[in-house]
């Protein structure tokens, strides 16, 4: 039977299957192995080619952990994301599930809660990895959904809310969001208004949330709110809020320039009733929670860009090889060359960076500095390799046919989200003791 | 039945990769390309792994032969679920002369040294597409074979299984022990979760050298020359008379 033949019952049988993950894998095994010119769809990054044994922060676990998320991206995540970019939301329950299922949600977690327990050095092989979705809204979701909302609750909850709301939210059975940022107030945090006001043994929470990521599909949100009249770093206490307690409104999901398939939503709190017990550990102790976590929160974040950065650069050579102007390739003219070739060079140095941090981090260090240090530079060095890979595509890299074009929307996102670039250079002034003093 | 399973996997370039050949043409090339287990491979432990949780076999062994690289590839097998895996130390020249044979010949020792009463493995490899490992590793052991297997279940002391071929299915039932081989449609395998992931540090693999299972691994074949596919040529359009003649029937 002539392999066309072949091809063609077992693509009837396969009818089924074009719609499961098997199918963009298998088909390359039925005897068509791609030998295409086309940009492959699976960009094989050139990152890092240390084994095991050399990398600075890496084990073997490390790289099988990488492997296994791969897979899942690859199968269950890039198929559809040009669709939910489209749709301007992705399934979180769905694929919260499946990465929970497989225990990419809970990494660094407490092991009686569904985590794992291990330490930040594996959240960011995981943030890493995930830089190979195609597109920045997912990761940030899922970033979210590890590194942001549940980490006070991990540390400060009690047991009760523990059962509740973490675990649920490792297994990727309930998604969470975040609420501190408000319409208001953003690098400004103290400045919220949000208030919940104690009655008995509930408090009574009033107040609004902007740029709030999940935030249309979020079972429960983790909020910060004023629970006192005092200085206000101590006057804010952090809540697991279900979403669908009376009073929380959904106002709007926002419509952005980027992330198109992360809803990002703003929310209104009407008389919303919650119990004593819902709050994150002690009154007062909100806002120095959450500040606990921003250091991984920010590593995370450079950890994330990294991949996406290298990818982009990848497909950028890709691109202006086969592309002839003048009668050569794109790539070949010095001006372009030379560019990429500049950029890679501060893509490493800033993951150079980012190990540095990370190992100073695992061994208890405090690296503040180091952290606010690599999102500044993430976001800074993203907006220059989205504008020049952008450049050198020309017209196909302002369509909306090619991954640059949203690269190019989604990373502008970094230098102001998260912390925003003027709030890094604050504190890495503060660390250098320039700032005017009082 | 109850016993142990041998499961072969294979190091290979990973699918999603464009090759390049060498520009001595030689070979392909392989330094700093990424590489995994070879797709129905991981059909194979799949299935073993599955046997196992069904209770209907004690242990899987997670078999690959090659270089220090190819313990990454056992580690997959384990953290999938296998309980241990053997390492078969093949560098250098050998490996680059390794094939179907010499591995049927180290199958064949390891089933026997192991009591093995089950040895699965992918249909073919992607690299080399040769389909004849598990044949060969039959025939050595004179063992009953179920290849381009889509289903496999056990009936007593018998093994079904409904294999792929190109007329359909056929339906054989085969004595163990025996070797089956997986296709496309035998499972989807499991992504390796991260606990299984770590729980994998702590299972075993013992190293080997093919000497030391008393095979000679010196290859019978010679690569002579490794070329890329030719470049699609450009079409050629009909000429509209000899199109019309097309349409009569004759040329």
């Amino acid at each position: 039977m002539s392999t066309e033949m072949a091809l063609r019952e077992g693509a009837l049988r396969c009818n089924l299957l074009v719609s499961s993950r098997h199918f963009y894998k298998f088909i390359s095994c039925i005897g068509v192995r791609s030998v295409s010119d086309k940009v492959s769809s699976k960009t094989v990054t050139s990152g890092d080619p240390e084994t095991a044994g050399d990398h600075l922060i890496y084990t073997q676990e490390h790289f099988a952990l990488k492997e296994s998320l791969r897979k899942i991206i690859d199968q269950e995540i890039n198929p559809h994301v040009d669709q939910w970019e489209a749709e301007r939301k992705f399934p979180a329950h769905k694929i919260f599930k499946i990465l929970g299922s497989a225990g990419f949600l809970g990494v660094s977690k407490p092991v009686e809660y569904g985590g794992l327990g291990l330490d930040f050095s594996y959240s960011v092989a995981v943030a890493e990895e995930l830089g190979n979705i195609r597109c920045g809204g997912i990761p940030m979701a899922i970033g979210v959904q590890s590194d942001m909302a549940t980490p006070a609750l991990a540390r400060f909850g009690s047991a009760e809310l523990k059962k509740e709301f973490l675990l649920p939210s490792i297994m990727g059975d309930k998604v969470a969001c975040l609420g501190v940022s408000e319409v208001g107030a953003g690098s400004d945090v103290s400045s919220i208004k949000t208030k919940a006001v104690r009655e008995g043994d509930e408090y009574v929470i009033n107040g609004g949330k902007m740029w709030t990521t999940s935030g249309t599909q979020a079972d429960w949100i983790c909020l910060l709110a004023n629970t006192s009249d005092g200085p206000p770093h101590r006057n804010k206490s952090l809540f697991c809020l279900p979403m669908n307690l009376p009073g929380v409104h959904v106002a709007r999901k926002i419509d952005k320039l980027g992330m198109w398939s992360s809803d990002t939503a703003e929310l209104f709190f009407d008389d919303v009733r919650v119990p004593c017990k819902n709050i994150i550990g002690q009154e007062g102790m909100g806002f120095t929670y959450q500040m606990l976590q921003f250091q991984e929160e920010r590593l995370w974040a450079v950890a994330n860009i990294l991949t996406m950065m290298d990818n982009i650069i990848q497909e950028t050579i890709q691109y202006t090889r086969q592309r002839k102007i003048f009668k050569q390739s794109v790539l070949y003219h010095q001006s372009v060359h030379f560019r990429l070739a500049e950029l890679q060079t501060e893509v490493e140095l800033l993951r150079s960076l980012l190990y540095r941090a990370t190992a100073l981090y695992i061994k208890g260090n405090d690296v503040t500095r180091l952290a606010s240090m690599a999102k500044l530079k993430g976001g800074r060095l993203a907006r220059e390799v989205g504008d020049s890979c952008l450049q050198f595509w020309g017209g196909m890299g302002f369509t909306s046919d090619v991954l640059v074009s949203r690269f190019y929307r989604d990373s502008r996102l970094i230098s102001i989200g998260a912390g925003a670039d003027e709030v890094m250079l604050g504190i890495i002034c503060k660390y250098m003791d320039t700032l005017p003093k009082k | 039945m109850s016993g142990r399973v041998l499961v072969g996997v294979k190091r290979v370039i990973d699918y999603a990769v464009k090759i390049r050949v060498k520009p001595d043409n030689s070979s392909v090339v392989t330094d700093g390309v990424k590489h995994s287990m070879n797709p129905f491979c991981e059909i194979a432990v799949e299935e073993a792994v599955k046997m196992k949780e069904k209770k209907l076999i004690k242990e899987v062994v997670a078999v690959s032969c090659g270089p220090q690289q190819a313990q990454e590839t056992i580690r997959t097998a384990l953290a999938m679920g296998a309980d241990r895996g053997i390492h078969v130390e093949v560098t250098g020249k050998d490996y680059e002369t390794l094939g179907p044979l010499q591995i049927s010949k180290i199958m064949a020792a390891l089933a026997k040294k192991e009591e093995a009463q089950l040895i699965i493995l992918g249909k073919q490899a992607i690299d080399d597409d040769c389909n004849q490992t598990g044949q060969m590793t039959a025939a050595l052991l004179d063992w009953p074979q179920g290849t381009f297997a889509s289903e496999v279940s056990l009936e007593g002391d018998k093994i079904k299984v409904v294999r792929e071929v190109d007329g359909g299915l056929e339906t054989i039932k085969i004595n163990v022990p025996a070797v089956i081989t997986a296709d496309l449609r035998l499972n989807t395998p499991r992504y390796a979760t991260l606990p299984n992931i770590m729980k994998a540090k702590k299972k075993k693999i013992a190293n080997m050298k093919p000497a030391d299972l008393g095979v000679d691994i010196t290859s019978r074949l010679e690569v002579l020359r490794v070329d890329e596919p030719p470049q699609r040529q450009a079409g050629v359009k009909e000429h509209k008379h000899g199109a019309r003649n097309l349409a009569e029937g004759t040329l």
